[in-house]
């Protein structure tokens, strides 16, 4: 401690120089001292910093992975908890280990489940190629406009995010319903005779989805196609290549790391949604994150809703993989 | 042909913005209506905001759910902090990989599966150390926490990532401790980046339905909760007055925090610029 009150803390380098070296020997004497105590404070610091979070998300993340695992072995019955244990003494002499693998057959057999693992897939593929098309659009847009209202346009990209998720859907709940605001224009305007089933069908999960997801896509790739060298553009044209062949052979393949991460920021969560369908979409197109919801709340099945979380991680394993190795060759900037 | 190609872009943009905002819009203008029917405009009345301040319920589930989110950003944010100085500043440590890849999962996690992987931790805790005592309060700020940490981690992360690392050195060369050069360099430098971590931990804490509906207990309903369960029947005017409530603050909200901070990086910006005059 005295040794770092040697050194004057004020910013001046010049002074500080000066002071800390009174003479050589001293110094030297001080500094091998100083040094082994920083590294020691240094050490401790350095194992807070990495340790609270390290420690919290192994705690609170990590560790309830395993929990779901466990659990997704086990057998339903009526107890508290509602499941069987993993490891129990038979007789009191023989300790028997029990992995139930019922639930996960169960999944594979039952068409019910399959049908809502691939509908799940469906739906969250075509909203991403949409937000792609529509994203890819609108941020090309931004990055090619005006430096000085680029960063309006973004903020106004980025504030529906801020504004709350669920209140976003309710939006279109209000617009897409039977006597919803578009059915009753179309109405008045005579186009239709009578309302559209919107609500509570594809078409609605569709729209909603693209519509809360569509910042997610647009700002990865914003920040891939802002970062784009213009020249190669011109060189291009200088070439006499057309506008179409530029766009396709220069610029998309120079934002695929945008496209990926974008892709996947929408994918992703998108296959495992819940409010979505649950609000807006049909009962008879069921999506996976529902059903493990309904699956835990309605049926109480704490096993089967853990085999079925499982499965879903599986299924998200890959493209999670993909977008990490993405996201670390692309410099994060750009929330 | 180029203007020809720019008025594409253009009208692409323009619908793109439209389909962003305009149905917030058209559910703010219909909290106005005096109709009971959400769609059809009648006469503008106030009456909807009336019932809803009439309304103990959702006042009740407000407050605890604005305590909840006060509390998860505020320690989401610290710990954020940590996470993100830890991925930048520390080039290489011991399950770098695992703690860079927790610091991204459960942002793109689906929300049920973490809720239900959480409500099992909780369930397993209550029963080997008695704690937390059924589920409550505690639980849901526990699980907004960890949510939110992984978004304040890439929002340092980045600022870090831009800023110069040779003011830190300098200091330590300079003998300045380790709490010290938090507390002097890196935190005022980062307060921009803090500042938008906690508003958005406190946006996402507010806005949870998922993650609340697996780790709350029957005393401890928040808001999203009760907006869920009401809507799932259909629309209703006075959640429009609550949505144009909240939509208005959490914009007034972000203007304001986005003007206190541009102004604090242009004087951040000022300060470097004298500096550097002075030096030469």
């Amino acid at each position: 401690m005295k040794e770092n009150r040697l050194i004057p803390n004020d910013h001046s380098q010049a002074e500080g120089d000066k002071a800390a070296l009174p003479t050589e020997k001293s110094a030297k004497h001080f500094s091998t001292l100083r040094n082994l105590l920083n590294s020691f404070e240094n050490r401790t610091w350095r194992g807070v910093v990495i340790g609270i979070p390290y420690l919290w998300m192994l705690m609170f993340f990590f560790l309830p992975f395993v929990f779901v695992f466990k659990i997704s072995l086990a057998e339903s019955i009526i107890a508290r908890p509602p499941f069987t244990s993993l490891i129990a003494w038979v007789d009191g002499t023989r300790l028997s280990i029990n992995l139930i693998f019922d639930n996960y057959l169960l999944l594979l057999e039952d068409d019910f489940f399959t049908i809502a693992y691939l509908n799940s897939l469906k739906i969250a593929f075509v909203a991403t190629l949409c937000c792609l098309i529509i994203g890819y659009i609108m941020a090309y847009g931004i990055a090619r406009s005006k430096a000085s209202i680029r960063n309006v346009l973004l903020l106004l990209v980025i504030l529906p995010f801020w504004t709350s998720f669920l209140l976003r859907v309710y939006a279109w709940m209000g617009l897409l319903s039977n006597h919803g605001i578009i059915n009753n224009l179309l109405l008045a305007i005579g186009f239709i005779d009578q309302p559209i089933q919107m609500m509570y069908t594809d078409f609605a999960m569709y729209v909603v989805f693209v519509y809360t997801f569509l910042p997610f896509m647009i700002l990865p790739l914003y920040s891939t196609l802002e970062k784009m060298d213009m020249s190669l553009h011109e060189a291009s044209a200088d070439l006499g290549a057309k506008p179409v062949t530029t766009f396709l052979t220069v610029t998309v393949p120079l934002s695929m790391p945008g496209i990926i991460a974008g892709c996947m920021l929408v994918f992703i969560p998108a296959v495992g949604e819940f409010v979505i369908p649950s609000l807006v979409g049909g009962p008879d197109s069921m999506m996976i994150g529902r059903m493990l919801f309904d699956e835990f709340f309605a049926n109480r099945d704490w096993p089967l809703a853990s085999a079925v979380a499982v499965v879903l991680l599986i299924f998200l394993v890959v493209p999670f993989m993909l977008y990490k190795f993405y996201s670390a060759r692309q410099e994060g900037r750009y929330v | 042909m180029n203007s020809k190609r720019n008025y594409y872009i253009l009208t692409g943009m323009g619908f793109g913005f439209a389909f962003l905002y305009i149905p917030i819009l058209l559910l703010m203008v219909f909290s106005f209506n005096e109709a009971k029917v959400t769609t059809r405009w009648s006469s503008f009345s106030l009456k909807w905001y009336q019932a809803l301040l009439e309304n103990d319920a959702i006042i009740n589930a407000a407050l605890i759910s604005l305590k909840i989110a006060v509390i998860s950003a505020t320690i989401a944010t610290i710990v954020g902090v940590l996470a993100g100085i830890a991925l930048v500043r520390f080039k290489k440590f011991k399950g770098k990989t695992l703690f860079s890849g927790l610091m991204v999962a459960p942002m793109v996690m689906p929300e049920v599966i973490t809720g239900l992987s959480l409500l099992f931790l909780f369930v397993a805790m209550e029963e080997l150390i008695g704690w937390p005592d059924g589920r409550g309060m505690t639980t849901i700020t526990i699980a907004h926490i960890t949510f939110c940490i992984t978004f304040v981690a890439v929002i340092i992360q980045s600022r870090l990532q831009g800023m110069d690392e040779s003011l830190e050195e300098a200091a330590m060369d300079l003998g300045g401790r380790p709490i010290r050069i938090l507390f002097d360099i890196t935190l005022p430098l980062i307060t921009p980046a803090m500042i938008s971590g906690w508003l958005l931990s406190f946006t996402l804490s507010l806005d949870d339905v998922i993650l609340a509906s697996f780790v709350s207990g029957p005393s401890s309903t928040t808001l999203p909760l009760v907006i869920f369960s009401k809507i799932k029947l259909g629309i209703s005017p006075d959640i429009n007055a609550l949505a144009t409530l909240i939509i208005g603050i959490v914009a007034i909200g972000i203007v304001i925090a986005a003007w206190l901070m541009n102004k604090k990086e242009k004087a951040y910006q000022r300060d470097i610029q004298m500096a550097v005059a002075q030096n030469e």
